[in-house]
């Protein structure tokens, strides 16, 4: 990301805020006045309202809680999986050349859109939406690992031959660690894509947390909980990324 | 110490290709036998992996049916619809952000945040305002590929050699020389790189939109397919998927010349 956009400073910072809050305020007169369907658009009033009861009455903790168990496995499995498939092909050239160029294209390919093929494996359950997760998320991970252990510099790798250590104790002593800060890019990858998948799937699927509770509030017809419900989602899924960016940029000065 | 380095390494590579060829049908081969014990086995539900002769009796079937085509020509026909707007909005939107520091101060962290947002949550809400038809799910792809296409136009203006620039009004040229002789030809690797991932993003969008609310398309066939559990004609529609997005996704490189780029 560019500077620009990194450190915005404080007058663009406000006329951003302000041109956000200039919009919802002529949303709201639009509405109000019947220049706009409230019917179609709910008033960003009602909205914001609607807040309070969203939270409260759809028990979003227990919602959020699901959908961040959901994540965390299927990271802990895309991380386990992930790395140790990068370090396969790391370690062993032949597969290297063999392989790399499909993980390449599965990493392009529409993998969410084998869910009704999940559904009929795994049921409808939670792991139809981890497995999803999963499996959408590992080719980055594999890609950044396999990136990260290649792009080791030479002089290290030497330094560690000059000391005659064995190919266990130079991956442990000195390819992971010059690794690591790679490696971590491609499980922050991996995590956003986990998080874009399984929210998606149990939208699709009306089941588990908080996709599936858009999709009963939109089956309702409840237009500003929805409208809730969804800033709520855009709103968890910015921190997760801002805190994943946060833990990516404290990882790497150290190396 | 460095020469004799790279000659070792690069002794093996002359006689890779064959290993890697062989190695690549060696894995291909070992799937295909996997499967098709595993379909023979009975340790899964009857139907959930169908023999290989069923899927491939699937993928002819469908290639040779009318209707696919049809499916296949409306959902095609969304996602060129979502990515020529998407692809446009972006443009627009990555050319300002990207020509000015202070529009991308003020606006440029809401794209980057959003950016990467299940976009598929929105669906109920853009059913609202399109209708259930095409345009939903045309909406539901611009609103994917905008993204990743303005944030890629955006960081490629800021990229262009401010020499190439400089030349360029040295030469008293016009704005709209500077945007076709300039602007465009240096930023046309992020430009493209954008398309790809607009037409990624945009497809799925498109097709999930399908599977979700839908009469016509590939992702309707899909949930049809599954709905009916006709397992075999939905590995098919998968498969033969999964060919034409990989497929597009080159072209679309190929065409931009993206492999000319990269070689330089």
């Amino acid at each position: 990301m560019s500077k620009a956009s990194r450190g915005p400073n404080a007058l663009a910072f406000a006329v951003g805020i302000g041109c956000l809050v200039v919009f919802l305020l002529v949303m709201e007169a639009l509405i109000q006045f019947g220049f706009v369907n409230r019917f179609i658009i709910p008033p960003p009033s009602e909205v914001a309202m609607s807040f309070e009861r969203v939270i409260v009455e759809e028990d979003i903790l227990h919602r959020f809680l699901l959908t961040a168990t959901e994540c965390l496995t299927a990271g802990v499995m895309l991380t386990v999986f992930g790395v140790i498939g990068g370090v396969l092909l790391h370690r062993f050239k032949l597969l290297q050349q063999a392989c790399e160029t499909w993980i390449a294209a599965a990493a392009s390919a529409p993998v969410v859109l084998m869910y009704p093929l999940f559904l009929v494996i795994f049921g409808r359950s939670a792991w139809t939406i981890i497995m999803i997760g999963f499996v959408a998320a590992l080719p980055p991970v594999i890609l950044k690992t396999l990136e990260g252990l290649s792009d080791t510099r030479r002089v290290l790798v030497n330094v560690g031959k000059s000391f005659n250590l064995t190919p266990m104790q130079s991956f442990w002593k000195i390819l992971f660690p010059a690794a690591l800060p790679t490696i971590f890019v491609g499980i922050r990858l991996g995590l956003i894509f986990a998080l874009i998948n399984i929210v998606g799937v149990e939208f699709l699927i009306n089941f588990g947390g908080l996709g599936q509770l858009i999709n009963e509030l939109a089956e309702r017809y409840d237009l500003a909980g929805t409208y809730a419900a969804i800033c709520f989602v855009i709103l968890v899924s910015v921190v997760f990324f801002m805190s994943l960016e946060r833990i990516e940029r404290w990882l790497r000065p150290a190396h | 110490m460095a020469a004799t380095g790279s000659l070792t390494a690069s002794a093996p590579v002359r006689g890779r290709p064959n290993r890697v060829t062989l190695l690549r049908i060696g894995i291909i081969v070992a799937v295909l036998a996997g499967w098709e014990l595993l379909s023979r086995s009975g340790w899964l539900y009857r139907d959930v992996v169908p023999s290989l002769f069923a899927i491939g009796k699937a993928i002819v079937a469908l290639l040779s049916s009318g209707e696919y085509y049809f499916h296949l020509g409306v959902t095609a026909g969304e996602i060129l619809a979502a990515l020529a707007i998407g692809g446009v909005l972006g443009l627009i939107v990555g050319l300002l952000l990207g020509g000015n520091r202070f529009l991308a101060a003020a606006f440029e962290s809401y794209l980057y945040y959003l950016g990467p947002t299940p976009k598929i949550i929105f669906f109920p809400i853009l059913i609202m305002w399109f209708g259930v038809g095409p345009g939903s799910k045309i909406a539901m792809g611009v609103l994917s590929a905008f993204f990743p296409i303005a944030l890629s136009v955006a960081a490629g203006m800021r990229e262009i050699d401010r020499v190439l620039i400089r030349v360029g009004k040295s030469f008293r040229a016009t704005t709209w020389q500077m945007a076709t002789k300039i602007y465009v030809p240096a930023m046309r690797h992020p430009i493209i790189n954008g398309v790809r991932l607009g037409l990624g993003v945009g497809l799925i969008g498109t097709l999930l939109a399908e599977t979700k609310l839908s009469n016509k398309g590939i992702g309707y066939l899909i949930i049809q397919a599954y709905t009916l559990f006709d397992m075999p004609r939905m590995y098919a529609m998968l498969i033969v998927l999964f060919v034409l997005a990989i497929g597009a996704n080159a072209l679309v490189g190929r065409l931009g010349g993206l492999s000319n780029i990269k070689r330089r």
